[in-house]
């Protein structure tokens, strides 16, 4: 259990003392989130209808962004190897490693989301379904993506590529996510959709840490 | 299973099934093709349209068994590294994915005339969409790396994880209302007239022995690179000291 700690602590101290993947993800989420406004227009009630969507894409796609360096840093320096020959078990370090990711991306975008929804006129029902599904979508997101960003270590053109990977693996915590959202807005049960996003974190947990594991093996051979 | 490890003991087999497959091919789209296309009887709803149904259904389910077929194949190449489950793996990929794109492509030209719209965001229709990408992906992933081994077994983990999709295919016209009609196949027997099941099934028999040939020339194909690679890699390493003798001594 000491490793996962050390690994936590140490990943969280980088990502502190340089946070620009923090301010990355943050940043490309308001970005993006003020952009649809113009795109489609500035009638309340359109924006009212699509804010749950918009939402969760740009979220979706922030968290992407800082996916890639997951794994990369550690690969290229050599600590990777290092860690593999600590004697801690792979998956665990994956799970420190996941965790790490969602504490400086997801967090802030459960933060920022609530801050960022207004622009969009979500209505007031909207904001809790919003915030559950957010804190259960998030996790999931950073568990599917250490399978892709272990996968791509050491690929031309690793970034799109990742994409590629992960987008079809992320689409079902997007629809679960949306519709929770939307669940909340019309009135109708917001609980079954965050039922399935739980399940999906809870089988995204027990089993990407071990495919994540076997990628990250084959990218230090 | 590990006798069939052994390159040359299987092209043995495949090239023995080589000519039956490509018997029930022939045969099957000679028999399927005119008993779907004029034989069989107009639906009473859908009309003539319905007949893309003939290569439509065949296809999507081709792309499911591909898919199986492949991370079957992966796993065999992760847990025993057999060379062959990969060969085979790696082989059904583009055939999968062609296999898919043609169900999506004949459903969009079906649901023109009976929905109204070429394509509706709906679970079965986005689900094979995502198969279709996790096909792009496994050979793109397969070609990302300098080192071909490092692709190949990168490719089969994913392969593996993207069979969580399989299900969410299978069931999504179960579990969610759907403007996709729901499987012919349910548990109180075929919803389907007799006189349109035959054409039906003999098109998937020609399907799939369309894909055990191809498959079989791609792998014999595949081996016989492998094959020049190592003669090559094998010649290269051995007078590489007589050429580089006989450049010092021509040299002045």
């Amino acid at each position: 259990m000491s490793g996962f700690g050390v690994i936590l602590a140490r990943d969280l101290k980088l990502a502190l003392r340089q946070s620009g993947d923090s301010l990355t993800a943050i940043g490309f989420f308001a970005i993006a989130t003020v952009l649809f406004p113009f795109g489609v227009g500035p009638e309340s009630e359109i924006l009212a209808r699509i804010s749950g969507g918009v939402l969760w894409v740009t979220a979706l796609l922030a968290s992407l962004l800082s996916l890639e360096r997951v794994f990369a840093t550690d690969f290229e320096d050599g600590t990777l190897d290092q860690l593999l020959l600590s004697g801690t078990p792979v998956s665990l370090i994956v799970l420190a490693k996941v965790v790490a990711h969602w504490a400086t991306t997801g967090i802030p975008l459960i933060i920022a989301a609530p801050i960022l929804a207004p622009t969009l006129h979500l209505p007031a029902s909207g904001y809790g379904p919003l915030l559950a599904a957010l804190a259960l979508g998030t996790p999931t997101l950073s568990l599917i993506g250490a399978v892709g960003a272990a996968l791509v270590l050491g690929a031309r053109r690793g970034g799109v590529l990742l994409s590629l990977l992960v987008l079809p693996l992320y689409v079902p915590v997007l629809i679960f996510g949306t519709a929770a959202v939307e669940a909340g807005i019309t009135d109708m049960a917001v609980r079954p959709p965050l039922l399935v996003l739980a399940g999906m974190f809870v089988l995204a947990l027990t089993m990407a840490p071990f495919a994540t594991a076997v990628a990250l093996r084959q990218a230090a051979q | 299973m590990h006798k069939y490890a052994n390159p040359t003991e299987f092209m043995r087999i495949a090239n023995a099934v080589l000519p039956w497959a490509a018997g029930v091919t022939v045969i099957c789209f000679m028999v399927g093709l005119p008993l779907a296309l004029i034989a069989s009887p107009a639906d009473y709803q859908q009309g003539e349209a319905y007949r893309i149904m003939y290569i439509h259904v065949p296809s999507a389910w081709m792309g499911l068994m591909v898919y199986s077929i492949m991370a079957g194949g992966s796993a065999g190449f992760l847990i025993w590294r057999h060379p062959i489950a990969h060969l085979v793996a790696r082989a059904s990929a583009p055939l999968g994915a062609i296999f898919t794109a043609l169900c999506l492509v004949t459903g969009m030209l079906w649901g023109q005339p009976m929905w109204g719209t070429f394509w509706v965001w709906d679970a079965r229709l986005t689900s094979m969409l995502m198969l279709f990408f996790l096909y792009l992906g496994y050979l793109a992933l397969g070609e990302a790396f300098e080192d071909p081994e490092r692709g190949d077994k990168a490719a089969a983990v994913l392969a593996l994880v993207g069979t969580v999709n399989l299900p969410i295919i299978h069931f999504s016209v179960e579990w969610w209302n759907t403007l996709h009609q729901p499987s012919i196949f349910t548990m109180k027997g075929m919803t389907i007239s007799a006189d349109m099941i035959w054409p039906l099934f003999a098109m998937v028999f020609a399907f799939m022995g369309y894909y055990v040939c191809i498959l079989v020339l791609r792998l014999r194909s595949e081996i016989l690179n492998a094959k020049i690679r190592n003669a090559r890699s094998a010649r290269a390493a051995q007078p590489m000291s007589a050429t580089t003798t006989a450049a010092t001594q021509g040299a002045p």
